[in-house]
């Protein structure tokens, strides 16, 4: 399971590379090939205006790799920063910090999402702020818990007595520790963000034709699944295998971290 | 628990009252003005005024927050540009077929859920365990606009056992119950098989098995009842998560609830009925959660006699 979960992340990175080999080919209409079904020339067969499935499922595998890695690396970078803050200042900052990740927390995630994709409109930038808009709580949270459990260590007092600076203290001393925790957070927020992706430019509010994004890609295919159903299942089966590799692999790396897990069954 | 409630209570109005705000401030973010975005490139400066005036745009912040707020109180959400007509109306007859597509999805994800958790906790470590843990983990990476296309294909298409789409016809309830429960089949059966194991181990369960009970006494009456408490509050939580995963589901299916008013109004630009549709699902979602606390709470006092 692992290794086959890695091999489909492997794939995911290379197909996204691959589309910039394909370059314009994919929005290429041939007009002869209208909805036509996959054969041993075109694997994936045409979509709904002439263009080659197989060339859009790359654009689309890049679309969702760069939104997951915007949406994860901003969520991460912002979320632990203010975490680790809140965690090692206690006092009114933590209790307001708190109070905001509540807040953050009361609302549903992809309602957040859709409600400030509406308003700013369409387009890729847009889909990864609505989504660090929302992906950052977990990391927050998650990063506040850890430090608080960790802030009381004996390394760290001894760091404080010794007069280092409060920056070094978090990013030396603390950051490393908790690096694991929030790497398996990572994996599943990676997963979180190319299923909301999909999802947003489903709605029509992520990612606009002719960008191709796997979401859009099956919202434009429900239209023909009667004549042409491999419109939607090719992206579709494309969605499910990365989001169950991503998943695959989180669930690997927090069973590793979780000691309770390894306790042997009954 | 006078005190519990009483400060369960005040975070329930603090909560509503911050995210009403932020519903307040969303229209504020649209890039540019909103009233041309809302009317197009070809309005007039006079209908520009007309909608602005409408709106109350032409106020200062603080002027146009007090009268949403007044507004709130009243129920008055304003009016959509559309449909011309109260927005508070059109949410209204919207809202229970949402609430009853996520409760019948409850039921459906309770349904699958529970003998997919138990045999895999009985027959952990053996294959049966490694199915339907496998079958659980696809569940929730399959995305629901795809689930739904596909059962679509399925069962309506191909077998013509069920309706395509649209809520009137007996039954049209199945396919978008079954995608948007299907995921949260998988949470529950994880959590369900993850809290079971924890107990087996337990000395109650062992002091059980010496007294020589059967095995379906150990496992239903002592083990199933104390797993169930993780589970339940999962439940509750999940489904105020629901709701707001009822908007994909409600758009592929044609479903007339508040999900697809929202998207449709998006579309439309009518901005009055988005921020309604939002702060209902969300009011909603918050108030389910608190009521799933409350449940926990009573059910067990070590949590009311925390803090």
């Amino acid at each position: 399971m692992k290794w086959l979960s890695l091999l489909i992340v492997l794939a995911w990175f290379a197909m996204a590379f691959g589309a910039f080999l394909v370059g314009e080919s994919a929005n290429l209409v041939d007009l002869n090939k209208l909805l036509a079904m996959p054969d041993w020339q075109s694997w994936l067969g045409y979509d709904e205006l002439g263009r080659p499935l197989f060339e859009r499922l790359l654009l689309g595998a890049q679309t969702s790799l760069f939104v997951a890695l915007g949406v994860v690396i901003f969520s991460a970078l912002i979320g632990t920063s203010i975490g680790i803050y809140s965690g090692f200042m206690g006092g009114w900052v933590d209790r307001v910090i708190t109070k905001v990740i509540d807040v953050f927390l009361a609302f549903p995630g992809l309602l957040l999402a859709i409600g400030l994709a509406a308003v700013l409109g369409p387009g890729i930038e847009n889909v990864i702020f609505a989504l660090v808009a929302v992906g950052w709580v977990g990391y927050a949270r998650l990063a506040r818990a850890q430090t608080l459990s960790l802030r009381h260590r004996e390394h760290i007092q001894a760091a404080r007595a010794l007069g280092v600076s409060q920056p070094v203290i978090l990013y030396r001393h603390l950051l490393p520790l908790i690096l694991a925790p929030l790497g398996v957070e990572a994996t599943f927020g990676f997963a979180g963000a190319v299923i909301a992706e999909a999802g947003l430019s489903f709605l029509g509010l992520g990612v606009q034709p002719p960008d191709a994004s796997w979401g859009n890609m099956i919202r434009e295919g429900t239209r023909y699944l009667l004549v042409a159903p491999h419109l939607v299942i090719v992206p579709g089966v494309a969605l499910m295998l990365v989001v169950l590799a991503i998943n695959v692999l989180g669930d690997r790396g927090r069973d590793r971290l979780d000691v309770k897990q390894s306790t042997p069954h009954v | 628990m006078i005190n519990y409630l009483l400060r369960l209570g005040l975070s329930l109005l603090f909560i509503t009252w911050v995210v009403s705000s932020l519903v307040f401030l969303l229209i504020h973010l649209v890039p540019g003005d909103p009233v041309s975005v809302m009317l197009g490139d070809w309005a007039s400066p006079a209908d520009e005024q007309a909608l602005r005036h409408q709106l109350g745009l032409d106020r200062p912040l603080w002027q146009q927050y007090i009268h949403y707020f007044m507004g709130l109180l009243q129920f008055d959400l304003g009016t959509s540009l559309f449909f011309q007509q109260p927005v508070s109306d059109l949410v209204l007859e919207r809202l229970p077929m949402t609430a009853y597509l996520a409760v019948m999805a409850m039921l459906i994800a309770v349904l699958i859920a529970f003998p997919l958790g138990m045999w895999a906790a009985l027959k952990s470590g053996r294959w049966p365990d490694y199915a339907s843990m496998t079958v659980a983990l696809v569940g929730v990476s399959i995305p629901n606009f795809w689930l739904g296309p596909m059962l679509i294909l399925l069962f309506s298409i191909s077998l013509a056992w069920l309706p395509v789409s649209g809520a009137d016809q007996p039954w049209a309830w199945v396919l978008p119950a079954v995608t948007l429960g299907t995921a949260l089949a998988a949470i529950l059966a994880r959590m369900l098989r993850a809290s079971l194991l924890e107990i087996f181990h337990e000395d109650y369960i062992r002091t059980a098995r010496a007294k020589g009970l059967s095995n379906t006494r150990v496992y239903g009456l002592h083990a199933l009842r104390n797993a169930l408490l993780p589970v339940v509050t999962i439940m509750g939580l999940q489904l105020g998560t629901l709701l707001g995963g009822a908007v994909i589901t409600e758009v592929v299916f044609d479903w007339p609830g508040l999900g697809q008013l929202l998207v449709d109004s998006i579309q439309r630009r009518d901005y009055p009925v988005v921020q309604a549709c939002i702060l209902i699902i969300s009011v909603a979602y918050i108030t389910v959660n608190a009521l799933t606390e409350l449940v926990y709470a009573w059910l067990d006092p070590r949590i009311r006699l925390a803090n």
